[in-house]
């Protein structure tokens, strides 16, 4: 039997294909073997109902108390005040380019709409501390130098592009007859828009919202310059409060060995945030997936 | 009756109205934070401030370990991003068949492209600094790094090459060519900018990365430089430089935020200047690049 060579290259070459794409799957299992690692190491030293439950956070301290609560708290918060802006101003302008301005018009706010998604992170933590809080100064006289509102509201502003993108991808999708089976019925274009074509967009519109709610709640530069280092339980968001990412980078900021509990506990905070955005990363997958076949 | 008219009006007229508001506003804040910066930080702008180390006194303090060490981490990740990015693009879209381990496959990518990044910097520190022991060296950051911006460089290769049309495909098949040649001589080439696109792309979403780096503890004072990879002697270059401590524009920009005194925050403003000139610079080539990909496209 001959061999035939070019068979052989190409069985090689595929094989190596192979191998680069499943690198991702090894670093998923990579990310979840280490959180989960340290993570039982952890809860082998403070039970989980503690961590779960208790309404204080001081590893560092003398007093020690492993209460996830008000870092979640203060992640949650900044979230929500981030998804308030982001969803406000993102689906607003997703309704506007994509019904009511000409795609050439499109073509060019979209791309300048992106640089708010380029500015680094630390750019809008220095603009969120030392701009917006004095501004927010002037509303609030009893606003903190670090609180939760000024990231809150800065964070919405870099997400803003994430929703106005996704949710104008998901509307454009929403085939043309559709529209003007909503005209011919004699509705006017605002009935068809909120009508026809927010409807049928919905599922891309709210897979847009949960990317968006997964990217607040991972944001770590913002929060940590401009909402301060101090976890504290409470849900007056003009006070300073400690998100869970910015927990990880103050520990990670001091020098804290390897195998100590402080070590273990960026790994159980780490694990937490992987979970939360994990969940809301898959739903908005599927969510995204089901109005491309939709309309395919 | 007449009421009703203006309610007909306002409603019909919100969207047009409150759509434009809404986009001045946003790009208005993007307007005044540059501004802002910019009003900050210039004066600080000099050829010192880009020829000197970090110091105690805010004056003589300077970017240089940061952007050398930010040139460092951007070469290495470019390096490590490309051919693993384009090979898993490659297998996604013109080898894996339908089934269940694509559709794993593709979630899998969707699912680490939203994974925080200061997760990826957990799991840099674990693997790459105390497993393999790279310690907090260059190579240790530009690895996780990669890790972080991996799944960009993968969506935008497929969504390249799905832009291919079958029929070049063909045309090569019915030609003799086997598949891997139909692969490497036609569709790579025709895919080719929308390819870099994607890749630059990535690395401006890099250049700003700060967490990950913190996390797997890149340090926040620096005072000298990784050894440089040119040597006067053969064989004239030396990967020594891998292997010592780095730091990077975007980390010492939150070094000085972070300091309660005035005048590094104007240092902070200074080096968010450059930092920002850059990602803007590095995002325009990528969106141009992408743009004449898109336009040859529709001509073929």
């Amino acid at each position: 039997m001959k061999i035939n060579k070019n068979k052989i290259i190409e069985k090689i070459s595929e094989g190596a294909l192979f191998i680069s794409a499943s690198l991702s799957i090894f670093v998923t299992i990579g990310i979840i073997l280490v959180l989960l690692f340290e993570t039982i190491e952890f809860f082998k030293e403070v039970p989980i109902i503690k961590f779960l439950t208790e309404k204080q956070w001081t590893p560092l301290f003398e007093d020690k108390h492993f209460g996830i609560l008000p870092l979640l708290n203060a992640t949650i918060l900044t979230s929500l005040i981030a998804m308030v802006v982001a969803i406000s101003f993102g689906l607003t302008i997703a309704v506007y380019i994509s019904e009511y301005i000409k795609p050439e018009q499109r073509m060019i706010i979209k791309p300048i709409m992106e640089i708010l998604a380029v500015v680094p992170t630390v750019v809008y933590g220095y603009f969120a501390l030392l701009f917006v809080t004095p501004l927010l100064r002037k509303i609030f006289p009893d606003i903190s130098t670090f609180n939760a509102l000024s990231p809150g509201i800065v964070m919405g502003f870099m997400i803003i592009p994430i929703i106005a993108t996704l949710s104008d991808d998901a509307m454009q999708a929403v085939p043309k007859w559709l529209r003007e089976g909503g005209y011919a019925l004699g509705a006017n274009k605002f009935q068809v828009t909120t009508g026809v074509v927010i409807p049928s967009a919905l599922s891309g519109i709210m897979a847009s919202f949960i990317l968006g709610v997964s990217r607040a709640i991972g944001e770590t530069m913002i929060v940590t310059i401009a909402a301060g280092q101090m976890p504290n339980l409470t849900f007056n968001v003009l006070e300073p409060m400690e998100t869970i990412t910015a927990y990880i980078v103050q520990v990670s900021l001091g020098d804290t060995p390897a195998g100590t509990l402080e070590f273990k506990t960026i790994f159980a905070a780490g694990m937490t945030l992987f979970i939360l955005t994990f969940i809301l990363n898959i739903i908005s997958y599927f969510l995204k997936n089901k109005y491309r076949e939709r309309y395919r | 009756m007449h009421e009703e008219k203006l309610i007909y009006k306002i409603r019909d007229n919100f969207f047009p109205v409150a759509g434009l508001l809404a986009t001045v506003v946003s790009l208005g804040v993007l307007f005044v934070l540059i501004i802002d910066v910019f009003k900050d930080g210039y004066m600080r702008l000099n050829l010192q401030f880009l020829t000197s180390y970090p110091s105690r006194i805010p004056e003589k303090a300077g970017i240089l370990s940061a952007w050398v060490g930010t040139v460092w981490i951007m070469v290495l990740t470019a390096f490590l991003i490309f051919p693993i990015g384009v090979a898993s693009g490659i297998y996604l879209e013109e080898y894996a068949k339908p089934g269940k381990i694509k559709d794993f496959l593709e979630i899998n990518i969707s699912n680490l492209a939203g994974v925080p990044s200061i997760i990826y910097g957990l799991l840099g520190l674990q693997i790459f600094v105390y497993f393999f022991k790279m310690d907090r060296s260059v190579l240790a950051g530009a690895l996780t790094l990669s890790l972080v911006v991996l799944p960009i460089v993968i969506v935008a290769t497929r969504e390249a090459l799905k832009a291919v049309p079958l029929s070049l495909r063909e045309a090569s098949f019915a030609l003799g060519a086997n598949k891997l040649q139909t692969v490497v001589f036609q569709v790579l080439p025709s895919a080719f900018s929308g390819i870099l696109s994607g890749v630059i792309l990535a690395m401006s979403r890099a250049i700003g990365e700060t967490a990950p780096l913190i996390t797997i503890g890149a340090l926040t004072y620096i005072a000298f430089l990784p050894t440089s990879p040119f040597t006067s002697e053969f064989p004239f270059i030396t990967f020594q430089g891998l292997k010592d401590y780095f730091t990077v524009l975007p980390i010492q920009i939150f070094n000085w935020v972070s300091r309660p005194q005035k005048a590094f925050h104007s240092n902070a403003a200074a080096g968010i200047i450059i930092l920002l000139v850059i990602s803007l610079f590095i995002n325009f080539l990528a969106i141009y690049l992408r743009i004449k990909f898109e336009k040859y496209m529709r001509r073929r």
